[in-house]
């Protein structure tokens, strides 16, 4: 008797709890909707707090898609994330292949030389002396090459091809397939799962792009989302007097934000299963 | 003379040299492969570490990293840096932060794990996780412009409803006073759901008869995440604890440059951020690799270290 209300207590805690967390990572989040989405002096109005705006206005927006350089910007990150995400995972898979193969010579060389620089590196200066010595300043290749293979998506990789099937591999051996055809054809089409965790950690950093772009790109026709929404973000760090009137009001911020951040956000819930696949197999690397 | 002799004895038995040559043939598909990544690795992962000697030099632009003069002493860039009022700023602030972090970054998601675990209701479960995992993906712009509308000083839903009940408003994010709560809050905010994954895997690791036999003793809830929950998730997280131990210099550049204002830079400015702005901004190279070296070395031995501990502990535990 006692225990079943007792039981019924605690499950209640437990579901007020969580839906407490669920909330404070949404709310947020909505609260930039509503504000990017209601006319400014109605903000000003409600004291702010418009999680569920009366009036609607979707102006920020048609400013930003065609008076400010976020169009330009959307060119930029798309072009490094299609672009990034597939040198990505080529070099990425024609790596781990293979070091998935235990009999391989100097197998152990070339994975000391892989994790050691998880462990070390030479730093951001020497790191832009490199790129700069490559001729790669201010050009979209400064993006997209410097990170072209991170070594953890290797480490992952490589783990589930060891765990393929053996047999298949001696047979398509047998049969005289070349390695190159064993790996498009054979090692490929089994390791969908990886592949798409994989190319959808470096897709979310390309998409986030940020810090190779500060350091290598002067040019401001080459500069991505995330450095230009930074850039509105900033103008607001101004004093008080003309907060107003002043052009990029919040709703444009927000706007500017939500626009950044919404591809993201869309496609992550049909996604989130392979994300956290990813985590768990990179624990149990780490 | 010999010459005939020699051919002979290789032509009996090939020599080592041949056996290696032959074997890396076999496997030249393979190598071909690793090409690209391995040229890749060398390029932007090894030269910058060969470069990094220019902590050790006087560089100049025009000279390049080979050509510039060596520095005398050669440890005169980290004398300047130890000697320098920066030094201790940099360092406090970047064991702070990080410390910060460490305990709160910890804490929490363990306690999301244990509430998620005890949820019977599964639409519950997932969809709680589904909203917690999200802020993971968001960029440090992103939470910026989040923290920005609630936080500003003009215009953050936070200080609207203080000047409202007649209050004056608060500059959280530009007060040294209220800026590391705001770095440690932002992240657990980021974290916590992500955090909480590998801890509940663990968690659904546990034998499920332990939890009947309690039952049948007529335990409570609450015992059983004490005395079998908590037991049987123990060593990941010493594990855990022990391995960010060793990242103890990686106060987090990424978030604390994006958010960060020249008015908090006495309670935020990190390592990273310094080297960045000394040596990009500034154009201080050698100085700046130089504190870079000192933090990536000491990093570095940091990581072993801790990753020595944690095998130790692994041993003890399984």
């Amino acid at each position: 008797m006692v225990r079943g209300l007792d039981d019924k207590l605690f499950n209640t805690f437990v579901y007020i709890i969580l839906g407490l967390c669920g909330l404070a990572a949404v709310l947020p989040i909505l609260y930039v909707v509503s504000v990017s989405i209601t006319p400014f002096g109605e903000v000003l109005r409600n004291g702010g707090f418009i999680l569920f705006p009366r009036e609607i206005t979707f102006s920020a927006y048609k400013t930003l898609l065609t008076e400010s350089n976020i169009p330009r910007a959307f060119q930029v990150t798309i072009f490094i994330t299609v672009v990034g995400t597939a040198v990505n995972l080529v070099l990425t898979a024609l790596m781990a292949y293979p070091l998935s193969r235990k009999n391989l010579p100097g197998r152990h060389l070339f994975l000391l030389m892989i994790v050691f620089t998880l462990l070390f590196s030479g730093g951001i200066i020497p790191t832009y002396l490199i790129v700069k010595s490559m001729g790669l300043l201010d050009s979209v290749w400064a993006m997209i090459l410097p990170n072209a293979v991170w070594s953890f998506n290797v480490l992952i990789m490589k783990s589930f091809f060891e765990g393929l099937p053996e047999e298949l591999f001696e047979s398509a051996r047998m049969d005289g397939a070349k390695e190159f055809r064993i790996l498009l054809q054979i090692v490929t089409p089994l390791s969908v799962p990886v592949l798409l965790t994989v190319g959808l950690f470096y897709l979310v950093g390309h998409w986030n792009e940020f810090f190779q772009a500060i350091f290598y790109v002067t040019d401001r026709t080459l500069f991505p989302l995330q450095v230009v929404v930074r850039e509105i973000l900033m103008q607001s760090q101004q004093p008080l007097e003309n907060a107003e009137n002043m052009m990029p009001t919040q709703t444009m911020q927000m706007a500017s934000v939500m626009l950044a951040s919404l591809p993201v956000i869309v496609i992550y819930p049909f996604l989130q299963k392979h994300f956290t696949k990813g985590m768990l197999l990179g624990s149990i690397k780490g | 003379m010999q010459t005939p002799g020699l051919a002979d004895a290789s032509s009996l038995q090939p020599s080592r040299w041949q056996t290696t040559a032959k074997t890396l043939w076999r496997f030249r598909a393979f190598y071909l492969m690793l090409l690209p990544g391995i040229v890749y690795f060398v390029i932007f992962r090894y030269f910058p570490m060969y470069g990094v000697i220019i902590a050790f030099k006087d560089f100049a632009i025009m000279e390049g990293i080979t050509g510039s003069p060596w520095i005398n002493p050669w440890y005169k860039h980290f004398q300047d840096f130890y000697q320098s009022p920066y030094f201790g700023q940099l360092m406090t602030n970047t064991l702070l932060i990080s410390l910060y972090k460490l305990v709160w970054g910890t804490l929490p998601p363990i306690l999301l794990a244990l509430l998620l675990n005890e949820c019977r209701l599964r639409w519950l479960k997932s969809f709680v996780q589904t909203l917690t995992y999200m802020p993971h993906f968001l960029s440090w712009v992103i939470i910026f412009g989040i923290l920005l509308s609630l936080f500003s000083q003009n215009g953050g839903l936070i200080n609207r409803w203080i000047v409202e009940s007649g209050g004056s408003s608060i500059p959280f994010l530009t007060s040294t006073d209220y800026f590391r709560s705001i770095l440690v809050g932002s992240e657990v905010w980021q974290n916590l759901g992500w955090g909480a994954i590998i801890y509940l895997a663990a968690m659904s690791g546990i034998d499920p008869t332990l939890y009947e036999a309690a039952k049948v003793d007529g335990a409570t809830r609450l015992r059983m995440i004490w005395h079998i929950t908590l037991p049987g998730i123990r060593s990941i997280i010493i594990l855990l604890f022990i391995l960010k131990l060793g990242h103890l210099l990686d106060a987090g550049f990424d978030q604390i440059y994006i958010l960060y204002n020249i008015q908090v830079y006495p309670v935020a400015d990190i390592l990273d951020t310094w080297v960045y702005r000394t040596g990009l901004q500034q154009m201080n190279f050698s100085l700046a690799s130089a504190v870079g070296l000192f933090k990536s070395s000491i990093g570095l031995l940091l990581v072993l270290g801790a990753n020595g501990l944690a095998k130790r502990w692994g041993e003890g535990i399984w």
